[in-house]
């Protein structure tokens, strides 16, 4: 079976730590809840290759990617913001995924994930001339266009109100196929949503994933104290 | 890849400016220090201080009132002041000479009411062009001093009712005593390595600085071992400079803003007549010398030699290989330090610790026993010139190289993209301001610039500045002023054309 494992995985900074030890399936879709500073984007900026790891090892379909520099591993990150580089052209921005030269780049193929996505007709236009929502549907495309099995979601979408949001989790569920999708969110509606999984990220640890749920039908302390008394069940 | 190849030009680097000196150093080997070159010592050390407090002197007054005061005309005024940064050293002592030499205004001035002339050669001319040469970058340096005031500090002091007073001691002197050294000290070390204001106001045994001594024991003693030991006077002094300036780094002051969230308080009655007079006197000191150049320059056109223009060819050229070659390597610095080499910072601040003749020197003695120096005085021109202005290329990128990688460098590693594919859809888009700026800023630095070109050329290879420092030897002023248009309209010209470019990309 095809999965994502992280083994033994460290990652230490001044008085910082994270460990990790667990495995996820090929195509599961993924929440990574907790406290804010717990260490939720460190764990999927670990994974994408932007923060070194003190030990162990990241393998997906049994091959080490942990050594391998970011833009070679086998997934595709969407950053809190700076998802689109404001010079370029919306159709440069999604070709620049397929061929960082763009030189080789198959611009219908770009046109066509567009469409996926909503935004017919808007390639030529720069980031600045788009909503936020539209920004984010295109990031989410040239992420859909690199068609990698790994997709991180470090809460791209966390400037949305809560109706595009919610509508931008909808695309992604439905769009992104085949891909292992991880999300970050603090939210813990987001994750009953979208995540038929969730791994809790707290005290150092980013613990075994469960079923989603399970884990706010019965929440651990330290989810329980994120979530607040009156969190209702 | 940056870090890769700034580590490369680093290596480079250390290689152009640390060879020479070595070569020098062991050519000094046993030779002692003579009491000439320890008074060319004392003099450029008491120059050099003398030009620093001078200049931030005149700066203070004229920074505050250009801070408080709104007039039309302010924004222009502002962005004058960074103009004499790139005139050529020679026309501004031409200009100084017009209007404070013997047969000057100034002094007609004060032989019509009857005071005793005074004389622009030695320890005073020599001051005098260095505030009209740095005094506008010490302005822009405190400028920018007074609007980083915050506004809510300028609310604060309002709400308390601060008079001008108050807002002296509790506002503006906390901010001067953490800008001034740093001004001070970069003055200081600008006017150390100073020479083509020395070679024309200064000389004779009173007025020797160590540069210039460097020039006269090669051209006209042809004493190679003096040259050495001077030029490891030179290293020792400028590089204490250097090393006690970066503690104090402070905002370069080319950039300055021109405008803040909140004016600072104006107050009126005297103090207004006051603001009024500094501005007015300041324009008028950097005005004239400039008025002078065109009044006798524009006739001078007229009876150009012909070598004029061979001479502004090679300037031209000079411009146009180390400018990229300056502006590239700084680059590739700025760039590799952004991604965590922090040491290529101060490997790109290393050329401020030599200057261009110890450089020179040394280059010369390498030469020397295998190739007339006069042959290869343009390429060592070029390759000094691009040495000697890659740290300011370097001060300009290094701060919009860093928020670049802050901005889009995890984008871009996600993504691949790398290498030749970054230079041209990442960096040169999103730096194109500040490239363009360091460009035309090296451009009008290497075509204006007189240094080493003085200690290898003879008739070959002979660049504009040094063609109008012979003219002005040979007292042919009209034409020296003549050749000194020319040179301004292709300094001024260069560093436009780079400038626009640098304007020319899609805003986003």
């Amino acid at each position: 079976m095809v999965e994502l494992r992280i083994e033994g995985l460290r990652i230490t900074q001044d008085d910082f730590t994270l460990v990790a030890d667990w495995a996820l399936a090929a195509g599961g879709r993924v929440a990574v809840i907790g406290p804010s500073g717990a260490g939720k984007s460190t764990l999927l900026n670990a994974i994408a290759g932007f923060f070194p790891l003190t030990g162990g090892r990241i393998l997906w379909d049994g091959t080490r990617i942990d050594t391998l520099p970011a833009g070679q591993r086998p997934l595709s990150i969407l950053f809190q913001d700076q998802n689109l580089f404001p010079h370029l052209t919306v159709a440069q921005n999604l070709g620049i995924g397929l061929d960082p030269a763009l030189r080789r780049v198959d611009w219908q193929a770009v046109d066509r994930v567009l469409d996926r996505v909503g935004l017919t007709g808007l390639g030529g236009r720069r980031p600045a001339q788009l909503s936020g929502g539209q920004q984010s549907r295109a990031a989410l495309a040239r992420a859909l266009l690199r068609a990698r099995p790994i997709l991180l979601l470090d809460e791209p979408f966390a400037a949305l109100g809560p109706a595009l949001k919610s509508e931008m989790l909808d695309l992604v569920a439905e769009l992104a196929g085949g891909a292992l999708v991880l999300m970050v969110t603090h939210d813990p509606n987001d994750a009953r949503h979208f995540a038929s999984q969730t791994v809790l990220v707290a005290d150092g640890r980013a613990e075994e994933p469960q079923e989603t749920g399970d884990l706010f039908a019965h929440p651990p302390p330290a989810l329980a104290a994120y979530l607040g008394a009156t969190y209702p069940t | 890849m940056a870090r890769r190849a700034g580590a490369l030009i680093a290596a480079g680097l250390a290689a152009l400016t640390l060879v020479p000196v070595a070569v020098v150093m062991m050519q000094a080997g046993g030779r002692g220090v003579s009491a000439p070159d320890l008074a060319a010592l004392r003099f450029t050390l008491v120059q050099a201080a003398l030009s620093a407090l001078a200049s931030v002197a005149c700066a203070v007054p004229l920074a505050r009132a250009l801070a408080r005061r709104r007039f039309p005309g302010r924004a222009v005024l502002i962005v004058m002041l960074g103009a004499p940064f790139l005139l050529p050293v020679i026309v501004a002592v031409l200009g100084l000479l017009a209007v404070f030499g013997r047969a000057g205004v100034f002094n007609s001035a004060l032989r019509g009411i009857g005071l005793p002339e005074v004389s622009i050669f030695g320890l005073g001319g020599v001051v005098l062009a260095h505030v009209f040469l740095n005094m506008p970058l010490a302005t822009r340096m405190l400028l920018q001093g007074w609007q980083a005031i915050p506004a809510e500090r300028v609310r604060l002091a309002e709400s308390l009712g601060f008079g001008p007073r108050d807002h002296w001691c509790h506002i503006e002197r906390p901010m001067l005593r953490a800008v001034l050294p740093g001004a001070l000290l970069a003055i200081f070390a600008i006017c150390l390595t100073s020479f083509a204001v020395v070679l024309v106001l200064g000389g004779g045994p009173s007025a020797t600085t160590v540069e210039l001594a460097i020039w006269q024991a090669i051209r006209f003693e042809f004493d190679l071992p003096r040259a050495a030991s001077l030029a490891v006077l030179q290293v020792l002094a400028c590089g204490m400079a250097v090393g006690v300036a970066g503690l104090f780094t402070s905002a370069s002051g080319f950039g300055a803003g021109l405008d803040r969230a909140m004016d600072l308080p104006a107050p009126g009655g005297w103090r207004r007549g006051v603001d009024a007079a500094v501005i007015a006197m300041a324009v008028l000191f950097l005005a004239a010398p400039m008025l002078a150049v065109l009044q006798r320059g524009v006739p001078g056109l007229l009876s150009l030699p012909a070598s004029i223009w061979s001479a502004a060819l090679a300037s031209l050229i000079v411009a146009l290989l180390a400018a990229p070659m300056a502006v590239g390597a700084a680059l590739a610095l700025a760039l590799g330090r952004a991604q965590g080499s922090r040491w290529l910072e101060p490997m790109a601040m290393l050329p401020m610790a030599g200057s261009q003749l110890v450089l020179g020197t040394g280059l010369f003695l390498i030469a020397f026993p295998f190739i007339a120096p006069p042959r290869i005085a343009l390429p060592i021109t070029v390759l000094v010139t691009a040495v000697m202005a890659l740290p300011f290329a370097y001060r300009i990128l290094a701060p919009q190289a860093r928020s670049l990688q802050a901005d889009y460098g995890r984008l871009a590693a996600s993504l691949d993209l790398r290498g030749w594919a970054a230079l041209r859809l990442l960096i040169i888009p999103r730096l194109r301001r500040p490239l363009g700026f360091a460009l035309g800023l090296c451009a009008a630095l290497a075509a204006g610039d007189l240094g080493v070109v003085a200690l290898f050329a003879t008739e070959d290879g002979v660049t504009l500045p040094l063609a109008i420092s012979r003219l002005m030897g040979a007292y042919r002023m009209t034409q020296a002023a003549g050749a000194a248009l020319v040179l301004v309209a292709l300094a001024f010209g260069l560093f436009w054309i780079c400038d626009r470019w640098g304007h020319g990309g899609t805003a986003d």
